[in-house]
């Protein structure tokens, strides 16, 4: 990993076209070995950032999505209770000791995706999905682990990390995060990608989407965009919807307007936007699409 | 890229790096100035990253340092304007005089700035209507004290508008924000006594009772984690409520300090969110700040328009399922009613309740005849007057059952 152009270029041949401010944030992540915060609206790919980091660097993606009510035996590890239990039962008589110290070894620990992630010999990219779902005081915890990289389990001792994990944090702002988790980070904010970024995002991913109609579908999508939508299309629904297309065998938008109407359900999500977006509005919009 | 790509004479490398710290620590400095949350672990990284090749070019480097510096998408924002203004001079101006804050753009050096918008700052608080905490007992202070706590009382049911004497009013302030201390502490409590469980956790359970050999003794229970109530203030600093803004900041800076979750709003043409600002501890410097916030109090009240603002920008992060919207407001709209009743709906439909105080409904003969307040009035649940001390108590039953 040298260069940001070379970084950049690793990520889009592994499907992710980044700008020059990713690939810098990428590489500084290296270099400084601090976790990576994006924030951003929902859909512009910020999940997407830690897959095409993972195939860069050829490891593991171990993704852990934070839930209201996520704690400790979720995230990071968990006794296997009914199997000890077991082990209790048939070492009936066996003197307590041993029992103990089979029973709380390492065969009976469940690895939840925390512990994983520091336990693997090759660094993996840990993906901490929507941090902003998870509550205050996982975060809490999450800051320790993230600035010591190790864990104790009080049966087993201290597992410090065999290979620091690249980690990745993703948040949709649902929350106002920790001003100590923001600080322990580095932070990009992922924007919605300009029209020659994101025809070149549909080219990288949909097979058969030539390069005229990607300009044109990144050209109405980002018009799209600017009128005023109760849910502002991502990428993704970028995507879904160039697949629809290319999938119907459109070659040109302005050849079938019908078409592109109908299936602007791929990128108006709520009823008021459908009702918004008229055949007319679409014709229009279809008129500044060169 | 090792560090050591770079290598000159020992001496030379130990002056250039002692300009470039110094530089550097001018820089972090200025950041904490803009309100950046930036310490000395931070400056450590950007050393050793500016000694390891990232300074080649400017672009490269404020891109590195916008990562490492930046918190949250407001820093991001305005960070490269403050780069450019700091490490690359005048230049910036004729460059890309779009770039950045506007501000960044009309001085070079970023301290002048920091001095001049205080220094503005100043001069515009003294057009505003809230008056300064700290003028308050000026010269009155003896004479007030020795009257005590039995005026207080009195307090509870005097329109806020008929509180002239500064004394009093400092009294006032100080009951509102106990009165949101108060009203933190019982719905707290509530919570609290809600914690037993209503369902078997078995895993938990059966880890309890290894001891016993695995005969479920010791049952462990599970519940469902209370979200607190959330209190989102928005309040109207517009001229008609001139007179009740300030008892009303005073109440929302108790709020903020004291609920565990809350978010507070300004508007009159335009919305400002001021929660970071009230969270001050010191509620006169809270107070201050906020009159920066407050500009262009007097002039007409867009209700609308700021909900729309606050509905598009702000609502998402800001409300969930156990949000209480309290807006306090006369309900005067110069701007579009129908907008207003639109937004209204549109904001009924996320959150839990929607109480709206309004200080003129006490007064006699008042009628909610204003265009406004008729367009909005069926999406709210709970319209109450909230001109004197006891009416914003009365509110606290209400919010307990939440």
């Amino acid at each position: 990993m040298k260069d940001r152009e070379e970084i950049a270029q690793a990520l889009a041949t592994a499907g992710y076209i980044a700008d020059s401010e990713l690939a810098t944030a990428v590489s500084l992540m290296q270099r400084l070995r601090r976790p990576l915060l994006l924030e951003g609206e929902a859909g512009v790919g910020k999940t997407e950032v830690a897959k095409a980091l993972a195939s860069v660097h050829t490891t593991e993606l171990i993704r852990l999505q934070c839930y209201e009510g996520l704690d400790q035996s979720s995230a990071l590890y968990e006794w296997n209770y009914q199997r000890q239990l077991l082990a209790i039962q048939a070492h009936h008589g066996a003197d307590a000791e041993t029992i103990e110290d089979q029973i709380f070894s390492e065969k009976y620990l469940l690895e939840r995706p925390l512990l994983a992630a520091i336990r693997r010999a090759k660094s993996p990219v840990l993906l901490i999905d929507e941090i902003d779902r998870a509550d205050d005081e996982f975060e809490a915890f999450l800051l320790e682990l993230l600035s010591d990289f190790q864990v104790s389990i009080p049966e087993l001792g201290t597992i410090a990390a065999t290979a620091i994990p690249h980690v990745v944090l993703t948040s949709n702002g649902t929350r106002e995060l920790s001003d100590a988790l923001r600080r322990r980070c580095l932070y990009h904010y992922v924007d919605y990608p300009d029209v020659d970024r994101e025809a070149r995002i549909i080219m990288a991913r949909i097979d058969g989407a030539g390069a005229s109609l990607s300009l044109q579908i990144a050209r109405m999508v980002e018009s799209i965009r600017k009128e005023e939508l109760r849910k502002v299309p991502g990428v993704a629904e970028t995507l879904d919807w160039a697949a629809a297309l290319v999938g119907l065998d459109v070659r040109d938008l302005h050849d079938e307007p019908e078409t592109v109407h109908e299936t602007l359900m791929c990128l108006l999500k709520t009823q008021e936007d459908k009702a918004r977006v008229t055949r007319e509005v679409t014709e229009r919009l279809l008129g500044k699409v060169a | 890229m090792s560090c050591c790509g770079t290598s000159p004479d020992f001496p030379e490398l130990d002056e250039v790096s002692r300009l470039v710290s110094k530089k550097l620590a001018a820089f972090l400095r200025t950041l904490r100035d803009n309100g950046f949350a930036v310490g000395p672990a931070e400056g450590q990284d950007a050393a050793s990253l500016m000694a390891s090749g990232y300074a080649a070019r400017p672009g490269l480097l404020r891109s590195a340092l916008k990562h490492l510096f930046s918190a949250r998408k407001s820093d991001w924002e305005k960070f490269d304007g403050l780069f450019d203004a700091f490490w690359l001079g005048k230049r910036v101006r004729s460059r890309s005089p779009t770039m950045g804050a506007a501000k960044a753009a009309n001085s070079p050096s970023m301290k002048s700035l920091q001095e001049g918008s205080t220094e503005r700052g100043a001069s515009q608080s003294a057009t505003d209507q809230i008056p300064s905490a700290d003028n308050a007992p000026e010269g009155r202070g003896g004479e007030g004290r020795m009257e005590g706590a039995s005026r207080a009382d009195n307090f509870a049911e005097v329109d806020f508008r008929k509180l002239a004497d500064p004394e009093q009013v400092a009294q006032a302030h100080a009951a509102a924000a106990r009165l949101a201390k108060a009203m933190r502490t019982r719905l707290t409590r509530r919570d609290l006594a809600r914690r037993r469980g209503y369902r078997l956790d078995l895993r938990r359970t059966i880890h309890r009772n290894i001891s016993h050999g695995g005969v479920p003794i010791a049952l462990v229970k599970r519940q469902r984690k209370d979200k607190p109530l959330r209190l989102v203030v928005l309040l109207d600093a517009s001229g008609s409520m001139s007179m009740y803004t300030s008892v009303f900041l005073r109440f929302i800076h108790g709020v903020l300090d004291e609920f565990r979750e809350a978010e507070a709003f300004l508007f009159h043409t335009r919305l400002a969110y001021v929660s970071a600002a009230m969270k001050e501890k010191d509620a006169g410097r809270a107070l201050d700040r906020l009159s920066l916030l407050a500009q262009g109090a007097g002039g007409g009240t867009r209700i609308g328009e700021s909900l729309k603002t606050f509905n598009r920008w702000h609502a998402a992060r800001v409300i969930h399922s156990r949000t209480c919207v309290m807006i306090v407001s006369d309900g005067y709209e110069t701007g579009d009613a129908a907008l207003l009743g639109r937004e209204m709906a549109a904001l009924a439909k996320r959150c839990r309740r929607i109480v709206w105080l309004n200080p003129m409904m006490a007064w006699e003969g008042y009628a909610p005849v204003a265009a406004g307040i008729k367009a909005a009035l069926p999406h709210v649940d709970l319209y109450a007057p909230a001109n004197t001390l006891k009416s914003l108590t009365a509110l606290e039953p209400y919010l307990a059952k939440l």
